[in-house]
């Protein structure tokens, strides 16, 4: 009774303001801990059956079969579980935004249409409580991207059991965003009331946004001409931030995210891999399947952004966003799955890759969808994204396939070798209201 | 009009009609000049009508009117006779689908559907004794603002018009149209009839009244005027005078017209008029022949405009992607709606209306002809029909005594593609169309030069065009129109050889007679050529001129012969190949013959999910015959049955959506806080791509509600996805209706920018909204129950009823006292615990039932209160987080709500996570621990009861409507595709003929590409390529895109 009581009063605190009170990040991990006889999905294609993963002061020391555990070590049997990487949301605006309709809790989008030194990380809340919620469907890190209107700033990729936004970063300013212009006319409106009608003789915009967008693009290729002139240079008259903070680019060091769904876009996306040598990652990419061999010559990732979409046209396969992530992996595209859904908010991102299984890839290509190419397209991969030795001990316990929502079940999950409390909000509302309704099922006596 | 005869016809036309017609009551300013227009056509072949044609005979004409008409009569004394042997006279063609002469309205706003995010302006601003709403405009008549104008006149007389039907083209009533020739006199002589039509549209036009926003507001509006109407008849006192109403009602007698402008608007205005006991004449737009059954079954007769699109630029394979196959369909269809028309037997008139120069008139029809149309239709729908729909044919559309004298002089049968239009007779007055002249011959030449005569042949080939022979042929320049003449002549230099460059730099065709090599039309002679001036004087020409050396020169001409006629080309073309038709008319559409038909289906050796007590049974037979569930069990045989093996599969009945917006052409119409008189049931659009895509996810059945941009909102309509099925046979026949209500943040129009200024503003005023609206439906039902009682004695006493008025019928109210008598029920966009309570008391205080809470994510908060008013519940699996009022959203919430022990339902309110309901559902296993059967009944059995349709669908039972799905794997997995989705026991997706579609999808656009580019190349004029947006609606704020042609419409 005492401990429903103290359930009780933590729940309350919860409610209030942003922070859940109780949901506390855990502490570092020191010293060596064992999960044995686990189904390891590695994440890199392969599956270890009745697998051992050790892992030492935050970092995988050791994966496979052949381990063995002395006898007082802190075990943890996973006997029937599959043990997952953590999972990795690729495109987020997670901590930015808290409820989409209040601008006070938005911090995504800055004014302006330059702003390379505008940084998400700043910005991150670590006690968002959207953020349990992910963690509750195994997802452990993620992409904090700015939104914009065209060169919108960088993002950081964050893991997420944190104080602050400093303990989160697994790499700031690791990626800079370009939102390409639509390069494509639009409807004319004025069509309400009326049911069809619309079509060829729909009107025409007075300008042509084709030609608007690419002269946009031609200025910012001026903005990096000029950029890579200033960056090679140690001394200035004077200082430009803006310029300063596009210099990673040129080594590679900073990947350039390109968000475009059409062909136009995804093309005109690969004038920076040819004129500036970037790392080119095309986010959106709903029309890659289209041109997957081209993307994969030059070299350039995709981050399908929203699986569970409609098809582009209605003359289009019923079932051709699913099939798009199949297209890409044949290929040989590095792509990611992403889950953009502002009402969801990322938690069904396994489900996304699941539907992505349904339509062609194999369950082990989903689940790297979501953890190593997601690394990779990163930067991360050397720290996170597989159960591989070296890197930090990030994974996910589940009793079932979280590729499917009727089985998905993450009982445990560590970051950084931490065991993570795996509380939410909403599972504290749940208990709350069985209480109410005394649904518990009675224990005991 | 470049023509060099044009600008003289004009200046004849002004000299001509000027006395013609006078009017007794104008006093003279001078000396009376009294004339009768008396003419006589004489020996012309007349085609009076489509069925009587006189060779050889005479047409006279006094007053403006036809005096006789007969082959060989004599011209009688005092008329003046015109030769018009070889020529063809005609009646004068009439548009009755004009603005002709009207003030232009000025639109201050567009026809747009509900915005979130503006301001509303409530009720009218008209300043007078109107009715309520400033799209209602009755009291327009147009004769009072009509306006004779020339300039709009010519183009229209040019095309072969005379007559036309003038009204102005603003608001839903649009008050009466006029008939007026295109004669340019006096608007008291040229108006025909002055009230001969009414009108009505589905577009308010300059109204900047916030109310209708929606179509099928504009469809309550109407229905609610007709209402309204007739009980104005009474002449309430409440009421006082209402100029508005009288005027609609006056007009009833005229012939009605509605702009449809599109096939299911057309069918939609017919319905209307069904339920008035009004017969619509219905101007359409350029798709009906897409469902020419449905057209000929409303009775009505059309006006068909004659635009057509135009082709697009599909060169670029990268701009040509988005162009819809739909579209590039239509694009090729669209010449066959008149004769689609014709073929069906459906009465139609043509008219200049949409076009985007009355100059294409003859164009696309000429192009409509090359697709079908005939010439005696053609002609019918030009006269006679539109004459006889308004009732003025004693006046005009055909040639007979005592008509009006509007008639076409032509060169040849009309529509024969030399012909040429001479003159347009209106009223008896001559408007030249095209020169008579036929300049063209050799002419002899005769110049006196102070050194004597030169003797010259000039060959003519046209008014601008000929050459001067003297010795040799010379530099000639001429000019011809039809009474001055020019002639400049040099003789050529020396080297006269073209150069090869400068020909092949020629346009193509370019080269031939007149304007050709030789310089006949060259416009640069030397400056030493000699110039003539001349007029004509018939066969002679008489002039003087100057020659290089400035000596003074007289001439003259002399016709010697005419040059040869080119006969016309009678050459019948062959009907151009086109595509099908197929319905819908969209990509994964069937063509008539493969229309999915009911079958008697056996599923063999399934996992059938019953949703029953008989639970989950395996390796089981299913027979689905004549629509229904014919049995269940092992070892199920039919000889007629088409056999799918169901093993390794699963089957569930069809999924239920409790909460949809698809297949709708609108759905808020939220400029009031109460709209229960609007019914989404009046505007379904059976054309939703949607519609194919959900029954890929097994969705069988959809509840399509009304927004939730108002407290109360529209009527539901329940929909069966049968995909390709008229607005009609959309509907799941039978069932109980219900209505949209919503409480909370969109209600209270907290996402206007402007600021709020539409009741209410808080969740206090929308209890209020609601306790206000149920109280005055009790006071209706009062009123009315008071009024039938007191009519029923009277007729039990045998008294007469005269005296005893009628209620006002208020479509609004009706819905609600229906709620009040059990008759519709309540489904509400619920999410806080505080509105929901709210609303149980306001119920309960009212007496009546909430019978659905639909969203309702604070469910879990209150499940007990809501279980005790006996609701249900309906709620998305997941969602939360994207506005204040789900914030306490939290997936277990189903699964609470069904362990409290509610009906629970998970909808989709979405076009694209409806076609995966079933993993949806899956989801409360994860959440809150429900068994499969218990999640797969969220999406079947469960919305079923709460839809009144348990007895139906929603479970496999013997007996039941055959609806189920075959699935791949286990329906509530992630990995489950459905193999087939059948309906009625008819298979609407089948995921193997599905990717045989898909291949003839891309045939039949890669055909299309092929002719638009061929149509560019061509040379004829295309229009950069027009991605096929669509139009997405759903409810709440969405924050996820539907993909890159979707137009997301907030409702």
């Amino acid at each position: 009774m005492r401990k429903i009581l103290f359930a009780c009063l933590l729940c309350s605190l919860a409610l209030a303001g942003f922070s859940q009170a109780n949901v506390l990040p855990a502490p570092a991990q020191k010293g060596v801990m064992y999960v044995k006889n686990a189904t390891i999905h590695v994440g890199n294609g392969k599956v270890i059956e009745n697998g051992v993963i050790q892992v030492r002061d935050g970092k995988i020391e050791k994966v496979g079969n052949d381990i063995s555990i002395p006898a007082d070590a802190n075990v943890m049997d996973a006997k029937g579980q599959q043990v997952y990487p953590g999972l990795i949301l690729p495109v987020s605006s997670l901590g930015l935004i808290e409820i989409g309709a209040v601008r006070a809790s938005n911090d995504a989008r800055e004014l302006g249409d330059l702003n390379p030194n505008v940084r998400s990380i700043v910005a991150y809340n670590t006690d968002s409580k959207v953020i349990n919620t992910l963690r509750s469907n195994g997802i452990l890190a993620a992409n904090i991207v700015p939104q914009g209107s065209f060169l919108a700033g960088s993002s950081s990729v964050v893991q997420l059991d944190a104080w602050t936004w400093t303990d989160a970063s697994l790499k700031t300013d690791a990626g800079m965003h370009l939102y390409m212009p639509s390069l494509m006319p639009r409807p004319s409106f004025g069509r309400g009331g009326g049911g069809g009608g619309f079509g060829p003789n729909a009107g025409q915009a007075a300008t042509d946004p084709v030609k608007e967008g690419l002269e946009q693009i031609e200025k910012l290729k001026a903005f990096f001409r000029e950029a890579k002139a200033y960056n090679d240079v140690t001394k200035h008259e004077e200082t430009n931030l803006k310029y300063e903070s596009v210099k990673n680019l040129f080594n590679k060091s900073q990947k350039f995210y390109v968000h475009g769904n059409t062909v136009k876009q995804m093309l005109v996306a690969l004038d920076f891999v040819k004129e500036f040598g970037f790392d080119v990652v095309i986010v959106g990419g709903s029309e890659s399947w289209q041109i997957a061999n081209l993307l994969k010559e030059h070299n350039v990732s995709v981050i399908l952004q929203q699986m569970h979409s409609l098809p582009t046209t209605a003359d289009d396969d019923v079932d051709q966003p699913y099939k798009t992530a199949a297209a890409l992996q044949k290929a040989g595209v590095l792509f990611a799955i992403s889950d953009d859904d502002g009402q969801t908010r990322g938690r069904n991102l396994a489900f996304n890759a699941g539907t992505a299984v349904a339509y062609g890839l194999t369950k082990e290509e989903a689940l790297a969808a979501i953890s190593l190419n997601a690394a990779k397209i990163m930067g991360v991969a050397d720290k996170t994204g597989s159960i591989e030795v070296g890197k930090e001990a990030n994974f996910i316990i589940s009793s079932g396939d979280i590729l499917d929502m009727s089985t998905s079940n993450v009982t445990d999950a560590f970051i950084q070798g931490r065991k993570i409390n795996l509380d939410d909000k909403q599972k504290q509302l749940n208990q709350r209201y069985e209480e109410k309704y005394e649904l518990k099922p009675k224990k005991g006596f | 009009m470049r023509k060099p005869g044009s600008w003289l016809a004009l200046l004849l036309l002004l000299i001509v009609q000027l006395p013609a017609l006078a009017q007794p009551t104008f006093p003279e300013n001078g000396v009376a000049d009294p004339r009768h227009g008396f003419y006589a056509f004489t020996h012309a072949t007349i085609v009076k009508d489509v069925n009587s044609t006189i060779e050889n005979a005479t047409l006279v004409i006094k007053d403006g009117r036809i005096v006789s008409i007969g082959a060989g009569l004599p011209v009688p004394a005092g008329a003046v006779e015109v030769e018009c042997k070889g020529k063809f006279i005609y009646p004068s063609f009439i548009d009755i689908y004009t603005d002709y002469g009207t003030p232009q309205p000025q639109r201050t706003q567009g026809q747009g559907g509900f915005n979130f995010f503006a301001a509303q302006q409530a009720e009218s601003n008209l300043k007078g004794p109107y009715g309520w709403n400033q799209a209602i405009r009755s009291d327009v008549d147009v004769y009072k603002v009509f306006n004779v104008n020339d300039a709009n006149a010519k183009p229209l007389r040019e095309a072969g018009f005379g007559t036309v039907l003038t009204h102005v083209k603003d608001g839903v009533a649009r008050g009466t149209g006029a008939v007026v020739t295109l004669a340019n006199a006096k608007e008291n002589l040229v108006i025909v009839r002055e009230k001969a039509s009414a009108h009505y549209s589905f577009n308010k036009g300059t109204s900047t009244q916030a109310y209708p926003s929606s179509l099928m507001g504009y469809i309550a509006l109407l229905r609610q005027t007709y209402l309204d109407a007739q009980w104005y008849k009474n002449k309430p006192d409440q009421e006082g005078f209402n100029l508005t109403l009288q005027s609609f009602l006056d007009n009833q007698s005229l012939p009605q017209i509605f702009e449809g402008n599109d096939k299911w608007n057309d069918l939609r205005a017919d319905k209307i008029g069904d339920e008035f006991g009004v017969q619509y004449i219905i101007k359409a737009g350029q798709n009906e022949y897409q469902r020419i059954a449905d057209m000929k079954s409303s009775n009505a007769s059309f006006i068909l405009p004659l635009n057509f699109p135009q082709a697009q630029d599909v060169e670029d394979p990268v701009d040509a992607r988005f162009v819809s196959l739909e579209d590039m369909k239509h694009w090729e269809l669209a010449p066959t709606n008149a004769s689609a028309f014709e073929k069906a037997g459906i009465p139609f008139c043509l008219t200049t209306a949409d076009l985007r120069t009355p100059g294409l008139f003859w164009t696309n029809l000429r192009k409509s002809m090359d697709y079908g149309l005939t010439e005696a239709k053609a002609l019918e729908a030009l006269t006679k029909t539109p004459a006889t729909l308004l009732g003025v044919y004693d006046k005009v559309g055909s040639l007979d005594a005592g008509k009006l004298a509007n008639f076409l002089v032509t060169t040849g049968p009309i529509f024969s593609e030399r012909t040429n239009i001479l003159y347009n007779y209106i009223q008896g007055i001559k408007y030249g169309v095209k020169d008579e002249n036929n300049v063209a011959g050799t002419y002899n030449v005769t110049v006196n030069t102070p050194f004597g005569t030169e003797s010259y042949t000039l060959d003519v080939k046209s008014p601008s065009s000929a050459t001067l022979f003297g010795k040799d042929s010379l530099n000639t320049k001429f000019s011809f129109d039809s009474k001055q003449v020019k002639l400049s002549y040099a003789a050529r230099p020396v080297r006269v050889r073209p150069n090869p460059s400068d020909s092949t730099r020629r346009a193509p065709g370019g080269g031939g007679f007149g304007a050709g090599r030789f310089g006949g039309g060259e416009t640069t002679l030397p400056v030493n050529a000699t110039r003539l001036s001349g007029i004509s004087n018939g066969t002679e020409w008489n002039g003087t001129g100057v020659d290089s050396s400035g000596n003074e020169l007289t001439w003259t001409a002399v016709f010697v012969k005419a040059a040869e006629v080119k006969t016309d080309s009678v050459r019948k073309k062959d009907p151009p190949v086109v595509g099908k038709v197929v319905y819908p008319f969209m990509p994964y559409g069937w063509d008539a013959e493969h229309q999915p038909k009911q079958e008697t289906i056996l599923i063999k050796n399934a996992t059938v999910w019953t949703m029953e007590k008989e639970g989950i049974l395996k390796n089981t037979d299913v027979l689905l015959k004549a629509g229904k569930i014919a049995a269940i069990g092992q070892n199920l045989s039919d000889p007629n049955a088409r056999v799918i093996d169901g093993t390794g599969k699963h089957l569930s009945p069809g999924i239920i959506d409790e909460h949809s917006h698809i297949a709708a052409a609108s759905i808020n119409e939220g400029a009031q806080s109460v709209t229960s008189e609007v019914r989404i049931g009046d505007n379904l659009n059976p054309e939703d791509i949607n519609i194919y895509r959900q029954l890929s996810g097994g969705v069988t059945t959809s509840h399509i509600l009304h927004g939730s941009a108002n407290v109360i909102g529209g009527q539901t309509q329940l929909i069966k996805l049968r995909w390709g099925a008229n607005d009609q046979d959309l509907k799941f026949k039978n069932s109980d209706g219900f209505i949209k209500f919503a409480l909370g943040e969109n209600v209270k129009r907290t996402a206007a920018t402007q600021g709020n200024t539409r009741y209410p503003d808080t969740r206090m005023g929308v209890e209020q909204v609601f306790m206000d609206a149920f109280t005055r439906a009790k006071d209706y039902k009062k009123e009315w129950a008071e009024y039938n009682a007191a009519k029923d004695k009277l007729i039990k006493d045998k008294k007469p009823l005269t005296g005893l008025i009628p209620p006002r019928r208020d479509l609004e109210l009706d819905a609600l006292a229906e709620i009040l008598d059990n008759k519709r029920f309540i489904t509400c966009h619920s999410y806080v615990q505080s509105e929901i309570t709210g609303l149980i008391e306001v119920a309960d205080k009212l007496g009546f039932k909430v019978n659905t809470f639909t969203h309702i994510l604070e469910g879990y908060k209150v499940a007990d209160k809501m279980l005790k008013h006996g609701a249900n519940a309906s709620t998305f699996s997941d969602w939360w987080a994207y506005k204040v009022e789900v914030d306490d959203a939290i997936p277990y919430n189903a699964a609470i709500m069904t362990k409290v022990g509610l009906n629970v339902a998970i909808n989709s309110d979405d076009a694209e996570m409806a076609r995966r309901l079933n993993q949806e559902a899956a989801k409360t296993i994860k959440y809150g621990g429900m068994t499969p059967e218990q999640a797969l009944a969220m999406v079947t059995i469960n919305p079923a009861k709460m839809l009144h349709v348990a007895d139906r669908v929603g479970s496999l039972k013997v007996g039941k409507d055959a609806d189920v799905v075959l699935w791949s794997d286990n329906p509530l997995s992630i990995y489950a595709k459905s193999l087939y989705t059948i309906v009625d026991g008819t298979v609407y997706f089948d995921r193997q003929h599905d990717q045989e579609l898909e291949k003839s999808i891309l045939e039949e656009r890669t055909r299309l590409v092929k002719k638009m580019t061929g149509e560019k190349r061509g040379g004829g004029s295309v229009i950069p390529a027009q991605p096929s947006y669509q139009v997405i609606f759903s409810c709440s704020e969405h924050m996820h895109s539907h993909g890159l042609l979707t137009i997301d419409s907030e409702e």
